[in-house]
């Protein structure tokens, strides 16, 4: 079996594996990050980017990923796991997916390793770049802030999917055959969402100006600790950045052949290692040069397979070099850049402004199992959670995890009971809408008194209204959900949909209720005869005043 | 753009980026050396729903094109219709003068489209989910197909590269496509001559 292949296939098949399980996670973590990712094409290869994709290395991720690899390969038995998870403001957490990266025994000996193979790895990549957006957890990191975030956890061994939840699902992102096994990539999710839903939360009026500055985790029993999924860059930090220089991180270039081999040097140059200063850069586009390098020359090897020479497209040959280098990619690349814009944390905001936000962030109330409005502006809340930087640091420096974290002002207790039976649509508590009418909620529908003030300080003070003021009997439909396209919140705390949401049912205009209306107009037609008659004896003087324009 | 024109941008994409590589660059004695593929997340307004695509506006802008074509044959069909837009990758085979080069399709896949119409914004916002939700089985869907590796043409030789590439983006490389569509109205009758677009640089003969 295993002397089929012979030793440069072998170790080219052990590097590929490794770095796919690496990208992977990356792939993963990054899809779960709540932000969207984006990278550049370019037509050159860098020599760094792995199955020929710009997927850049978060290094925090890595080292996870290291240390939970230890030195060893996904095997049978053996399986690479990432686990991700959402744990709430108040500590609940709960298990929303766990990717797998499995190997069976069922080998293809007679595939291509350094071509076929990785080929097919790329591939393998690019589905689960497509699937890590479709899985429900994807919509709910996009909306992480707040109230609650998400976590990832990487461990080595025995697929646990215990945690998922009855009648959880499984996606299969792919399969690629090699002459050591088969490599297999799936995703478990969790399919019921209720696990808050026997803790029933009494409707309370709504807690102004409550600020929670931070909690406490609680050290997780299992042996690998969970991470957040928000990386993020402190521009004041002087950089913790992760000792990716401890081993030598493989730089791939792939060279393929069409024709006879030939020799091919390729030369590595030292360059100095620098730690990159952290910069909160715009998250899209920091292109590949921007980067600090560092490659030491270890080992550069070149090797090949002859060609199989026919006259139509070669069955090919392909040099596939290797350089031993190391690479520290920019570590912030995938920072968002703090957008404090939309979410005030002070009351330096105008009360008004301070609310609206209360009433849009107070969107995930964990005890119906959140349904979290995504109103844009809170979907591009992604900075004002987690802290990772103390995240980051805490994990590597002591293992047992004792994250301290600040989470944004105005968490609000949850409100709102949760009723699924009106909904059939899987995921339902987090959808953005609010099916269940809130007639009932005073706050939500401001009582017709001719009183301005009151009705304006109802809207503000609903929370829970976050699907619009689904429950206003004037309406002749329900707003499930107001998403106008294109606005963003990055000036004013409050957005289009909160403002509309906010200003739907202004009072009554006094001047045009009947009572006073008609009250008035019958003075009126009593008055006119008294009216005329001064108007009579004045008319000699509104005679000369004519006069006089003319 | 509305949600139908998402809906097919997004099934267009993720096909797309499973069938596109990075730009070859051939070199002396035979060897050749790809770029690098680079991805980003398209999130749609009128879907809830986030899709996957190569970074690549060249791209991006003749799909959108298509799409956006599709869109007005679509709605000048009028009423509820059907529509199917079909994505074929090809590989050319050159064939002595005077006959044509041929053109031979080795995957094609076809996106059917039911127009409804929506009266109310509740209407609105429940198809809005549903659309989502559906759009993720048929991403699911694409996956699975991909990743059963029934065919690839052969990686070809520097003067055989036009024939199975479409090399004329300047950032990324995807094999040979061309997107037709076609319009049938509820009666059943095909009110628009099915187009044919030929994305590509002409070949180098």
């Amino acid at each position: 079996m295993e002397t089929d292949l012979n030793s440069q296939d072998r170790k080219d098949l052990d590097k590929f594996i490794k770095f796919f399980a690496l990208k992977t996670v990356q792939v993963i973590v990054q899809a779960r990050l709540g932000e969207k990712i984006c990278t550049r094409s370019s037509s050159s290869p860098t020599g760094s980017d792995w199955f020929n994709l710009a997927i850049k290395d978060i290094p925090e991720v890595t080292h996870e990923a290291k240390k939970a690899l230890a030195g060893q390969l996904p095997a049978v038995g053996r399986s690479m796991c990432v686990e991700i998870s959402l744990k709430t403001s108040e500590g609940d957490s709960m298990e929303l997916e766990i990717w797998c990266l499995e190997m069976n025994e069922k080998c293809d000996k007679e595939i291509k390793v350094s071509y076929t193979v990785y080929n097919r790895l790329s591939l393998l990549l690019k589905s689960l770049l497509a699937i890590t957006r479709v899985t429900p957890a994807y919509r709910l990191s996009r909306k992480q802030g707040h109230e609650y975030v998400i976590l990832y956890r990487i461990y080595f061994g025995e697929v646990q999917l215990n945690g998922l939840g009855e009648g959880f699902q499984t996606v299969r992102v792919g399969t690629v055959g090699t002459p050591v096994g088969t490599i297999t990539l799936s995703c478990a999710y969790r399919i019921n969402l209720a696990f808050m839903s026997t803790r029933q939360f009494e409707r309370t009026p709504p807690i102004m100006g409550i600020i929670i500055d931070h909690f406490v985790d609680r050290p997780y029993p299992s042996s690998s600790p969970m991470h957040p999924c928000n990386y993020r860059a402190a521009g004041e930090d002087t950089g913790v950045t992760y000792p990716s220089v401890e081993d030598s991180q493989e730089v791939c270039t792939t060279s393929f052949s069409t024709s006879p081999p030939s020799q091919c040097v390729f030369t590595v140059t030292k360059a100095h290692f620098q730690t990159p200063t952290p910069v909160v850069t715009d998250t899209l586009r920091v292109p590949m040069a921007g980067l600090a390098f560092s490659h030491q020359l270890s080992s550069s090897r070149l090797s090949y397979q002859p060609a199989a020479l026919g006259p139509g497209p070669a069955d090919l040959a392909y040099p596939v070099v290797f350089a031993a280098g190391l690479k520290a990619t920019h570590p912030h690349q995938l920072m968002v850049p703090g957008k404090e814009g939309g979410v005030p944390l002070a009351p330096n905001q105008p009360a008004h402004g301070a609310q609206a936000d209360q009433e849009r962030l107070a969107t995930y109330t964990p005890s119906d199992g959140a349904r979290c409005a995504a109103t844009p502006s809170s979907s591009e809340d992604t900075e004002t959670v987690s802290n990772s930087s103390e995240g980051r640091a805490s994990p590597h420096d002591v293992l047992e995890t004792v994250f301290v974290r600040k989470v944004g002002a105005f968490v609000n207790k949850p409100i709102n009971q949760v009723t699924l039976t009106s909904l059939d649509i899987p995921f339902a508590m987090f959808a953005p809408k609010n099916l269940e009418l809130e007639d009932a909620d005073p706050m939500v529908n401001p009582p017709d008194s001719p009183e301005t003030e009151s009705p304006l300080q109802g809207s503000l003070h609903s929370d829970g209204s976050s699907g619009g003021s689904s429950g206003n009997t004037h309406d002749d439909f329900v707003m499930i959900d107001f998403k106008p396209a294109f606005s963003k919140d990055d000036i004013l705390p409050m957005d289009l949909g909160t403002f509309y949401r906010e200003f739907q049912n202004p009072p009554q205009l006094s001047s045009l209720s009947i009572d006073i209306g008609a009250q008035s107009m019958a003075e009126d037609l009593d008055s006119l005869p008294e009216k005329l008659a001064v108007h009579e004896k004045n008319v000699r003087e509104f005679d000369a005043f004519v006069e006089t324009l003319q | 753009m509305n949600c139908r024109s998402e809906a097919m941008l997004a099934v267009l994409h993720t096909v797309l980026l499973h069938r596109s590589t990075g730009k070859f660059h051939y070199k002396k004695e035979g060897t050749y050396s790809i770029g690098t593929v680079g991805t980003q997340d398209v999130d749609c307004d009128f879907i809830d729903f986030t899709y996957v695509r190569v970074s690549s506006e060249e791209l991006d802008r003749a799909l959108r094109k298509v799409v956006g074509e599709f869109k007005d044959a679509l709605r000048n069909s009028g009423g509820d219709g059907l529509g199917q837009m079909s994505l074929e990758f090809y590989q050319k085979k050159k064939s002595r003068w005077p006959f044509s080069d041929e053109c031979i399709p080795w995957e094609v896949w076809t996106v059917k489209v039911h127009v409804v119409a929506l009266a109310t914004e509740q209407e609105r916002q429940i198809c809005r989910e549903k659309v989502g939700e559906k759009l993720c089985e048929k991403i699911i869907n694409i996956v699975e197909v991909m990743n059963r590796h029934e065919y690839l043409p052969k990686m070809p030789t520097q003067s055989e590269v036009d024939n199975v590439f479409d090399t004329g983006l300047r950032d990324v490389q995807p094999y040979l496509y061309k997107i037709s569509f076609q319009i049938t109205d509820a009666l059943g009758t095909s009110v628009t001559t099915t187009m044919r677009r030929l994305i590509k640089d002409t070949l180098a003969l």
